[in-house]
């Protein structure tokens, strides 16, 4: 049936492809002749990337010290035993020692790990005032109302920062010594404790509110530091470029962990003799033993890492290519078999089924 | 329900008595005892949603109306009420997500309902807005005043000139005309285009002034208004001179609005129907409540669904409690409570932590789903419409989309009724012979012929039927010589032809085009007119066939006027008066009128079914006729017998008495009209039998020959006779010869019948192998029915074809009604044109009208309606198929989507404490389902087509396996050597092989094992989306290069992105057929995530409170391994379901995976498909031509596939239809 244009009836459906259903279209067929090459070049790729995967995170070195200090693990339990109570425990010190045979191969990074802390919980991860962070004025007198019951201090005073993220600030804190020769003395191991918040967190999420009269107190005057708090934001740090809001300890802290094992970034091991990594030798990480995590069952780690391109060390990744490349492979060989067995009996009659 | 609120409210009053009284022009009574009855005013309000400019003209009416009555309309639909409740919880107490998440999908939802149903409305309701303001002249106060037709009131007299619309339903007063009759043409209400005739009651016919209606005080009394357009009883009482005059009114003085005037100059009448109260306006009410297979398990899966979703929310609050007992997880010295949290009681407590899961897990439910699928409805039954296939180049006519609700039931059909005149044939009589007297004759070039067993005669008689033929070429003065020298037997004859020829002119409701006879004072009809410049218009083309046939062998009928029809007798006038019209009606099946004839006497002539008239009649050649009437339906065709009767004085003074109370009857009149109909047609005198032909349709053997290879059974359900209603069940290949017929007619008495059908049931399970045909009868099926359903239903399931003859309407819709509710709840397709096959075309799961010759009843009150019967083959196998697979996916892909889209939430509970913490952001939560994934499915759902339609037309046997029944697979196997004797038993066969290849029959892509392998497909890709990201990140070890860590809401997006690519490249793989478009919306929906995604993270936007995703994705990206991951997670997803595919493929295939394969190879490729742009494409020409510049590969040659008639493929060559290589190698 041919339509021409001058034997058009008034309603004439349009002969286009696209009323007629028939533009043009790519049909394919996911049949076995096209998927088994498929499937072995995606299993080949996948070994050979898992492969290379698993050797990147496997060359990756972690040292990891519990020091949560239950009994018997070490100095630290001095000062898990007096902190039971609830925060804030007395201040309190204790030290780590450990040796490194060989060259820890930089740069290094500190990471302090929390375990069965639920900073995913929802009422803790809405517990925060962006706007009170972003330094907008009005919102640090007037923190909203998710942040109670750290909103307001018991003298009335709004709280900067509010909220219980900010008040559980991890306050722990962490120096490295380094025995160069045995029964040497320790050497402080610089931390360069700068960017280790994202960096648009610290240069553009956050900001402290506008200096009163060049003072960052005077600009924080009439609100109360958060309740677990032993000195007010503004003092965080002696920096004025990493005190008040945009403190990269306190910035870190506030990005909410997903998950109730967590790490935060403390510090990056990459300036004077370090910048090739840990050399081999005696070491002593000095703890301030603040964070009371044991009322809740939770451990605190510090870990010493390397990291690839691809993050930290973790073999998931790798081995998970591995085997999901393996099982293209294997399925490509089965489905070769039933290819080759039923292309036989459609060659033959199979009347037989 | 609404309705009700709306009475107690008082917009519409109820109806305190079933009759309305009406004072003609508001002139009540002066005494004061009456209370006026109120009625609304001349309005037409749509009644679903409101057209947008009609909305603002009357904006503060109509916002009163609009908005309550839009919401309460979504809101009646359960998913939408469903998530109102949501939307109130997330208001009313705190939940993880704003109440925004679903109150914006909610309102958008809501708002593109409300659109689609405003354009539908605005289709429908078009004219009316027009009509509302349109000015009309109304008498008031002694003079006209022109005003606007929304200001009628009933009660008022209107003038409506020649040409006008009735603006709303009158009683006709009076005429220009003496008579008070007038022309109106009803097209615009039923489709008939012919003209029908109103008269006015004869005391006001005489008032044809304005003045002179000033003057009339009337009351009428009439029904309530119903939706009926051909029934109105009422009657008129006029007080003339003190005195009371009651007159009946019936629907021949009912002026219907949208009904046009016509041939008359002017008219006035009384309204009484105004409004919505019109007839036209009731019969807006959607007509069509049809729900689909599809929907109907759709609500399936939404109760699993909701099932699914308590029962998560109900397991987390539980295990949150379980978790929360001890203090440490509860209220751990960081994330402290307020007072207000501490104090408040705990069951309190658990049930809005039940709520807040509830409202975490909810887009679980699709909310979107019910949206997308009305979008992909309506937009989708576009193409049918637009299908030059199913365009009738004879009648310019393309298909009619009446709801699109059933598009996917078209490809469900497993049984087809159909009714035969019309449908399967053409419905253009042509009068062929005819029986006189006991004697046969044929028309030949406009001449009697006898024929039959006296060839010796037949030279006498030609000679006079030669003489008869001239006639017609106005030279009787000559022939009515050779009258006079016939031989005395042979005058007898002639006597006997004339009065059945006067008989077949006289008794019929043929109306005459009056072109000529336009003018006012239009007195008697010119008898100078040829008969060839007559044309006749009737509403049964048998009626036409005849007077036109005996308008060519001399007896022409030239009109009526006045109550007089003028018939010219080879040459000679003769007047009759019309005394009465026993109308047609099904029932009787017979029709009669009563006219006097110009020697005074006065004659019943009728006419009507053999069956209806044979009986009573008493005089004539009865067992002739009825030989020769068997003979004419043996050779398919129509028969009508003509008899007569003459009545005394006497007689007719106690007809006429009767007849006139009967017609004036305000109750009940129906049934004592009948009682008088049989009181007047007994003692018939037979006069003969006429035998008209239909035509059987272009193409009906081979559709019917298709239908049933698609394993469709087909029932032909007509009212002719048993012998007409077999020879063209014969013809049009319905039965053929190879079948068994088996019949059940003439049953008399319970008893037999079931006897009869017992010894049917034994004869078919006796011998399996052949194709059983079966033939019932109206009163064996009356029977067959009253008493031994099953019985009959057992035998009507083991034959291959059913042909159902006498049948009454009612019995049609019956007949469906009984096969719908058999155990096996088949899916049912009704064809029909005529009014008589309303009732099954709305009781049939589809209807389908034929836009035929017999109006537009069926086709108006049908689902689709197409312009031929063959078109039901592209309908049904093409559309029907494309739809039901793009409906089918649409739906379990929707819920897959949502199954992935929340059981990573339902998961994340796990690791925070149950605090109901969200898993994605709120924007992406809400956006999910409205912008990252909605498209490709949209446009699958449109586009789809995974077989070639070619092949789809030509291999029926891919729209639905037999239904044979398993059981006899195993005892045909001994019979395959009968499978080369013959064709028919071959196909079968193969039907029965393909028994287990079920594609799309019986809704098996909704069945609960494919959703179940969907949601089980969704839950497995959820867990990978899930655990994947949850291993990859480990014990939250730093996946950037720079050492840094990523928080809770980076996972989030994670999974989400995986989710995201995921599901739409699921989409990918279900997607056959890809179009430029469909690249566009598949790759683009993943491209749109990204750059949305960027830019929403890219901001910190000033009116959100929290920027939790601010540099999140941006972040993500920046990260090897999470590209690593969401590659692997992808491809981990979408494996297991390549590798289901391809084995199911390699190992079962389905028969539609091997007409993929056979297809003939289209050399389009993926990149010419993006670039390739079919010719009429004129927008993107320029891209095309760009394209083509920079890829060279775009030759016209391409887009090769062609749908012209040399295409091999197209023909409905019977050996493309039988048994092919690729379906018997099977097994």
């Amino acid at each position: 049936m041919t339509w021409s244009a001058t034997a058009r009836g008034a309603h004439q459906p349009d002969n286009t492809a696209f009323t007629q259903q028939r533009l043009p279209a790519w049909q394919p067929l996911l049949s076995a002749s096209i998927t088994l090459p498929l499937f072995f070049c995606a299993g080949l790729a996948f070994i050979g990337l898992g492969l290379g995967l698993y050797y990147s995170s496997n060359g990756i070195k972690e040292l990891e010290y519990d020091y949560t200090g239950d009994p018997g693990t070490g100095n630290c339990s001095v000062c898990a035993a007096e902190g039971q109570g609830r925060a804030p425990p007395p201040n309190c010190s204790c030290a780590w020692y450990f040796s490194l045979p060989e060259l820890f191969p930089g740069p290094v990074y500190l990471y302090y790990e929390l375990t069965n802390f639920y900073q995913n919980n929802r009422r803790y991860g809405v517990s925060r005032d962006d706007a009170q962070l972003s330094g907008l004025p009005s919102a640090l007198h007037n923190p909203v109302n998710e942040c109670a019951p750290y909103q307001f201090s018991a003298t009335g005073l709004p709280i900067a920062p509010c909220g219980a993220i900010a008040n559980s600030l991890f306050n722990d804190s962490f120096s490295l010594w380094h025995q160069r020769r045995p029964g040497g003395p320790y050497v402080e191991v610089p931390l360069d404790r700068a960017a280790i918040a994202w960096w648009t967190d610290y240069h553009v999420k956050f900001h402290n509110p506008p200096l009163v009269n060049g003072s960052l107190a005077l600009a924080f005057r009439g609100t109360a530091p958060p309740p677990n708090w032993h000195r007010p934001v503004y003092e965080l740090s002696p920096d004025p470029n990493n005190t008040g809001f945009i403190n990269q300890d306190f910035v870190v802290w506030m990005r909410t962990a997903a998950l109730p094992t967590f790490r935060k970034l403390f510090a990056r091991i990459r300036q004077g003799n370090y910048t090739a990594g840990l050399p081999r030798g005696a070491y002593r990480v000095n703890i301030t033993y603040n964070y009371p995590v044991r009322v809740f069952g939770g451990h605190k780690l510090i870990i010493f890492s390397n990291i690839s391109w691809m993050g930290g060390k973790n073999p998931f990744l790798g081995i998970a290519y591995l085997v999901v490349g393996s099982l293209c492979i294997l399925m490509g060989f089965v489905m070769l078999v039933v290819y080759i067995r039923y292309q036989d009996q459609n060659e033959e009659e199979d009347d037989d089924e | 329900m609404w309705r009700w609120v709306r009475q107690q409210l008082g917009f519409d009053p109820p109806h305190q008595s079933d009759t309305r009284t009406i004072y003609i022009a508001n002139r009540f009574p002066q005494n004061g005892l009456y209370t006026p009855q109120k009625f609304i005013d001349n309005r037409i309000i749509s009644s679903k949603v409101h057209d947008l400019l009609y909305f603002l003209s009357l904006a503060i009416y109509t916002v009163w109306n609009f908005v309550p009555k839009n919401l309460f309309e979504q809101f009646r639909r359960v998913a939408n009420f469903y998530f109102l409740i949501i939307f109130l919880v997330q208001l009313m107490i705190d939940t993880p997500t704003s109440p925004i998440t679903s109150g914006l999908p909610l309102f958008f939802v809501i708002t593109v309902t409300a659109i689609k149903q405003g354009y539908e409305d605005w289709l429908r309701h078009n004219s009316d807005n027009e009509v509302n303001g349109a000015p009309v002249y109304v008498v008031r106060s002694g003079g006209l005043v022109k005003t606007r037709s929304k200001n009628i009131r009933v009660g008022d007299i209107v003038r409506i000139a020649k040409d006008e619309i009735f603006p709303a339903d009158l009683v006709l007063l009076s005429s220009d005309r003496l008579d008070g009759s007038c022309h109106v043409t009803t097209a615009s209400l039923d489709g008939e285009t012919n003209l029908k005739t109103h008269v006015a009651v004869p005391e006001t016919a005489v008032l044809q002034t304005v003045a002179n209606l000033d003057s009339l005080i009337a009351v009428i009394e009439c029904q309530q208004p119903e939706a009926d357009l051909y029934r109105f009883m009422g009657r008129m009482i006029i007080t003339q001179q003190m005195e009371e005059i009651v007159r009946p009114l019936g629907p021949e003085s009912l002026l219907l609005r949208g009904a046009r005037l016509k041939n008359t100059k002017e008219i006035f009448g009384v309204a009484i129907y105004t409004g919505m109260e019109t007839k036209m306006a009731l019969n807006y009410k959607s007509k069509s409540q049809k729900r689909s297979a599809v929907e109907k398990s759709m609500n399936t899966f939404l109760i699993i669904y909701l099932i699914i979703l308590i029962s998560e929310a109900i397991i987390s609050t539980i295990l949150k409690y379980t978790w929360q007992a001890e203090e440490k997880w509860d209220e751990p010295w960081y994330n402290q409570k307020t007072e207000h949290q501490r104090n408040s009681s705990k069951i309190l407590r658990f049930i809005s932590d039940f709520l807040a899961f509830l409202v975490l897990y909810n887009f679980i439910i699709p909310i979107s789903l019910y949206v997308t699928v009305e979008m992909q409805k309506f937009l989708g039954s576009f193409f049918i419409g637009w299908d030059l296939d199913l365009y009738h180049e004879e009648s310019d006519q393309k298909a009619q989309v009446n709801t699109s609700d059933l598009n996917e039931e078209l490809g469900q059909v497993e049984y087809v009724f159909t009714d035969k005149t019309g449908t399967l044939t053409e419905n253009e009589m042509q009068f062929r012979e005819c029986s006189i007297n006991g004697m046969k004759y044929q028309e030949i070039n406009g001449r009697l012929v006898p024929e039959g067993p006296t060839p010796d005669s037949s030279e006498g008689n030609l000679t006079y039927l030669n003489s008869l033929s001239h006639l017609n070429n106005l030279s009787h003065l000559t022939t009515s010589s050779s009258f006079r020298t016939s031989p005395e037997n042979e005058t007898e004859l002639i006597k006997e032809h004339d009065l059945f020829f006067k008989a077949v002119s006289l008794c019929h409701t043929v109306q005459i085009s009056n072109v000529h006879t336009d003018g006012i004072g239009d007195g008697p009809w010119q008898s100078n007119l040829a008969p060839s410049q007559l044309e006749y218009y009737a509403s049964s083309p048998d009626e036409k066939a005849l007077v036109e046939a005996a308008a060519r062998i001399g007896i022409v009928f030239i009109g009526n006027s006045e109550e007089t029809m003028e018939v010219k007798i080879l040459g000679k006038l003769e007047r009759y008066k019309l005394l009465h019209i026993l109308e047609f009606d099904s029932d009787r099946r017979r029709m009669s009128v009563i006219v006097q004839a110009p020697s005074g006497e006065k004659l019943l002539f009728a006419k009507g079914a053999e069956s209806s008239i044979l009986p009573k009649c008493i005089g004539g050649e009865i067992e002739k006729t009825r030989i020769h009437v068997d003979e004419f339906a043996l050779k398919g065709l129509r028969t009508l017998c003509i008899a007569f009767r003459q009545f005394t004085s006497k007689e007719y003074e106690e007809i006429d008495r009767r007849l006139f109370e009967a017609r004036t009857a305000l109750q009940q009149r129906e049934e004592k009209l009948a009682n008088v109909f049989q009181f007047i047609e007994k003692d018939l005198i037979l006069l003969g039998a006429t035998a008209v032909e239909d035509r059987l349709q272009d193409k009906v053997r081979e559709t019917i020959e298709a239908l049933r290879m698609a394993g469709i059974k087909v029932w032909v359900l007509t009212g002719d006779k048993h012998e007409t209603a077999v020879s063209v069940s014969l013809s049009c290949g319905h039965f053929h010869r190879t079948m068994n017929i088996l019949e059940l007619i003439n049953q008399k008495s319970d008893n037999e019948c079931a006897e009869q059908l017992r010894q049917l049931a034994r004869r078919i399970t006796e011998d399996h192998v052949i194709q059983h045909g079966l033939v019932v009868d109206g009163t064996s099926l009356s029977l067959a029915l009253r008493e031994h359903e099953k019985l009959f239903m057992e035998v009507c399931r083991n034959c291959s074809a059913v042909l159902c003859c006498r049948m009454a309407p009612l019995q049609k819709a019956k007949v469906i009604r009984l096969i719908k509710i058999s155990p096996e709840k088949p899916i049912t397709l009704a064809v029909g044109d005529g009014a008589n096959d309303v009732s099954m075309i709305q009781e049939a799961h589809v209807g389908i009208g034929i836009m035929g010759k017999e109006g537009r009843q069926a086709a108006r009150n049908s689902d689709y309606a197409i312009a031929r019967f063959k078109f039901l083959s592209k309908l049904l196998f093409v559309h029907g198929h494309f739809y039901y697979i793009r409906i089918a996916t649409l739906v379990q892909y929707f819920f897959y989507k949502n199954v992935c889209f929340i059981t990573p939430q339902f998961l994340y509970q796990f690791y925070c404490l149950f605090s109901q913490q969200t898993l994605y952001d709120s924007v992406y939560l809400t956006l999910y389902n409205i912008c990252f994934t909605s498209l490709p499915i949209l446009i699958y759902s449109l586009l789809e087509q995974h077989i070639d339609p070619h092949v789809l037309q030509n291999k029926p046997t891919l729209y639905r396996p037999s239904m044979q029944k398993p059981a006899q697979m195993t005892s045909l196997e001994g019979d395959i050597v009968r499978l080369d004797e013959n064709q028919q038993n071959a196909i079968q066969i193969n039907q029965l092989f393909t028994t287990k290849l079920k594609d799309i029959s019986k809704n098996s892509l909704l069945s609960i094992k494919t959703f179940i392998y969907w949601t089980i497909l969704g839950f497995t890709h959820a867990f990978i989306f899930f655990f994947g990201s949850y291993f990859l990140m480990g014990k939250d070890i730093s996946l950037l290069g720079n050492g840094q860590m990523f928080g809770n809401w980076t996972f989030g997006t994670l999974v989400f992105t995986v989710m995201v690519i995921t599901v739409t490249v699921k989409m990918a793989l279900e997607t056959h057929f890809w179009t430029w478009i469909n690249h566009l919306v598949t790759w683009g929906s993943i491209i749109f995530y990204f750059v949305f995604s960027l830019f929403y993270g890219g901001i910190l936007w000033p009116f959100l409170g929290s920027q939790n995703m601010y540099f999140v994705f941006i972040q993500l990206l920046s990260s090897g391994s999470a590209w690593f991951a969401i590659i692997l997670m992808v491809v981990t997803c979408l494996f297991l379901d390549v590798v289901k595919k391809v084995f199911d493929r390699q190992l079962h295939p389905t028969s539609t995976e091997k007409a993929q394969l056979t297809e003939t190879n289209s050399s389009i490729k993926c990149l010419d498909s993006m670039c390739c742009f079919p010719e009429g494409e004129t927008a993107c020409a320029s891209i095309r031509r760009m394209l083509e510049r920079v890829i060279g590969r775009c030759s016209p040659t391409h887009i090769s596939r062609s749908w012209s008639a040399s295409d091999p493929f197209y023909t409905n060559d019977r050996s493309i239809l039988t048994l092919s290589t690729m379906d018997s190698s099977t097994y």
